[in-house]
């Protein structure tokens, strides 16, 4: 049995009926939400020797996940300040449950977060890429996570193609280019603004080998060892983004 | 002629830079003025390196922006020097003349690049104008794919083997996770950039057999010397480095033009003219800086100055031999590979980092055993315009 809402205006607990009220509210509030394939976990031996697992997220995550990004939304660095804001309204979107058919998927190292990616089902043939995010730069960590994403599109929830467009010129050089991601510029992009690049099945399965990585399954103790979820330092975090603000400091 | 000394140094964070061009040399020549502690003294002349500021920050001219910004001027003559990639180690060897000519007492040397401020394919084609205009460039030849073949042709002749170039960087990358001021401050393993089962897309192919690990990232960086006759050199503040050789040579623009595309002669005849000057031998260094924009560089270079015999320097590397605390440290700062490469400037920052080792200041990686001789090599194009250093501690 649920708890009792209190209604702080009225100073008293809501009675079944205003509770029903508001649950019927919120169920047309929230969006429908289509079946999702689970995105199986994978281990990443990174440049530096460490091992990522690249897991799903759970909504229970979102919180710390936010704590995490927040203070990147004021770092004019590489359009982190754009892409923090933005994966920031979407987490909480995914969490309150007003983004359709939200997923995220999550870099971890040591239990650390290391980077964040998410998107959406538009339909059930096609993707929508959001964002990716990398908290911990130089081991193309932020490659790894993009390409799972492509990699749970393609292969985990058996889409046709993914729409995607760059926020920053890395994100240009690592999709459009290095993919290479054909042009398809009739399709607006929920992001608005730049025009929308496609993933394709036979785009994906051309780049798998180069791009696609990790191995599967994750051995039981590694896995565990993703959750919880930690945060990383937020100065080391920072430092290491930015990269000048060690010497400053 | 009169000996010449380095009274300070200074150096800004390598990377990408917050702030302009001219703001990072202020900054890095600002540092070697109080590092050296020159009081009332006046700076005589100011030498700046630099390659790519006319075409990629449109500044042009960067020597007297440089002295009207430190307010410098009229005393102070200046003069911007452009030698590629060796745009560094040239203008510290004219401002050495300078010195040594008893035209200047105290000579500012300040080498500076903001390569970020294009984005990664302008600054490829930026450093490619370096190759050869009608015999490479136009073929679509670029540093890396230059030095792709060159490795190819080394690994067939003296038996290289990829595991040798990732030695190299994962050498440098401890190195430069040391140096707060490096670029890349992160380790790598074997298994994460060669033999483990995602090494492929960690590090894959840039100009095979050359991968991305084997390369030297676009950084910019500023760093600065200060120059005094070594008479003069004990009224300053910090334990003074004598240049005590310099030499420089030349080869052909075209790789192809060479007999041997494997011999480096320019580096070669360079050291052989620095050594010559400052009379000493290969055996009396005791640390080194290469110029090992990729790894292969680090290895071909450090048998041309006679460290090693040629073909060998790859079984030093195996035995242990360049690492800090080895026989003779190579690249204790992190190298070209790790604490990074703006262009124009790495001359200079290559000599701020031997002078650290040589008054026992590099910290975390420091060379042990008081280091008392230090050798550079700064590398023009592809080895057609080379400037070899020798520094001694104390004057």
């Amino acid at each position: 049995m649920s708890p009792p809402v209190y209604d702080w205006d009225a100073g008293e607990y809501l009675t079944s009926e205003e509770e029903r009220m508001i649950d019927e509210l919120e169920a047309m509030l929230r969006p429908p939400v289509l079946p999702m394939a689970p995105y199986p976990p994978k281990a990443v031996l990174l440049a530096s020797g460490e091992t990522m697992v690249v897991r799903p997220a759970s909504v229970d995550e979102v919180d710390t996940m936010l704590e995490v990004i927040q203070p990147l939304s004021w770092l004019q660095r590489d359009f982190y300040d754009i892409v923090a804001a933005r994966l920031f309204a979407e987490l909480l979107g995914w969490k309150t449950h007003r983004v359709r058919n939200e997923y995220c998927l999550v870099g971890v190292i040591d239990g650390v977060l290391a980077g964040i990616v998410n998107g959406r089902l538009w339909d059930e043939k096609h993707g929508v890429s959001y964002h990716t995010l990398t908290l911990k730069r130089g081991l193309r960590v932020g490659s790894h996570l993009f390409a799972s994403k492509m990699e749970h599109h393609i292969e985990y929830l058996g889409q046709d193609e993914v729409w995607i467009v760059a926020e920053s010129p890395i994100g240009h050089r690592r999709w459009m280019i290095e993919y290479p991601l054909d042009k398809k510029f009739e399709v607006q992009h929920e992001l608005g603004g730049a025009p929308s690049y496609v993933l394709t099945r036979d785009t994906y399965f051309k780049a798998k080998s180069r791009l696609v990585t990790g191995t599967r399954p994750v051995p039981p103790e590694l896995l565990a060892g993703s959750y919880p979820l930690r945060k990383p330092d937020l100065k080391v975090m920072l430092t290491q983004i930015e990269h000048t603000l060690e010497a400053r400091l | 002629m009169r000996d010449v000394a380095i009274v300070g140094v200074g150096s800004t964070q390598f990377g990408r830079a917050q702030w302009s061009l001219l703001k990072m040399m202020c900054e890095a020549s600002h540092d070697a003025i109080v590092d050296a502690g020159i009081g009332e003294k006046k700076i005589d002349a100011v030498y700046v390196a630099n390659m790519g500021g006319s075409r990629n920050n449109r500044m042009a001219g960067l020597s007297s922006a440089l002295v009207d910004r430190m307010n410098l001027y009229p005393h102070t003559v200046s003069e911007t020097i452009e030698n590629g990639p060796a745009s560094g180690a040239s203008a510290i060897k004219h401002g050495m003349h300078s010195v040594a000519s008893g035209h200047c007492d105290l000579v500012l040397v300040c080498g500076g690049e903001r390569m970020q401020e294009v984005n990664n394919f302008e600054a490829t084609e930026f450093v490619s104008y370096l190759s050869h205009r009608y015999a490479e460039y136009v073929y679509g030849v670029t540093l890396p794919s230059l030095a792709g073949m060159f490795t190819r042709l080394y690994m067939e002749r003296y038996g290289l083997e990829p595991r040798h170039l990732a030695m190299v960087a994962i050498k440098n990358h401890e190195n430069g996770a040391k140096n707060r001021k490096a670029h890349l401050r992160i380790p790598v393993t074997m298994e994460g950039i060669l033999t483990g089962p995602d090494a492929l897309n960690n590090n894959p192919w840039i100009a095979e057999p050359l991968r991305f690990f084997d390369c030297c990232p676009v950084s910019d960086g500023a760093s600065a010397v200060l120059l005094a006759p070594a008479e003069m050199a004990k009224q300053f503040a910090k334990t003074p480095v004598l240049i005590a050789g310099m030499g420089q040579a030349t080869d052909s623009q075209a790789v192809q033009d060479r007999p041997d595309p494997t011999e480096l002669t320019a580096v070669r005849m360079a050291a052989e003219r620095a050594f010559a000057m400052a009379k000493l031998a290969p055996k009396d260094i005791h640390v080194a800086e290469l110029h090992d924009a990729f790894t292969i560089l680090e290895i071909a270079e450090s048998e041309e100055c006679g460290f090693f015999k040629k073909g060998e320097g790859h079984k030093a590397l195996e035995r242990g031999e360049t690492k800090i605390g080895g026989k003779l440290p190579i690249n204790p700062s992190g190298g070209l590979k790790a604490r990074g490469h703006p262009v124009g400037n790495t001359g200079v920052s290559q000599v701020v980092e031997l002078a650290l080792q040589l008054r026992g200041e590099a910290g975390d990686y420091q060379v042990p055993n008081q280091p008392k001789h230090g050798f550079a090599v700064n590398f023009g194009g592809f080895g057609n315009n080379v400037v070899a250093t020798v520094l001694k501690r104390g004057v």
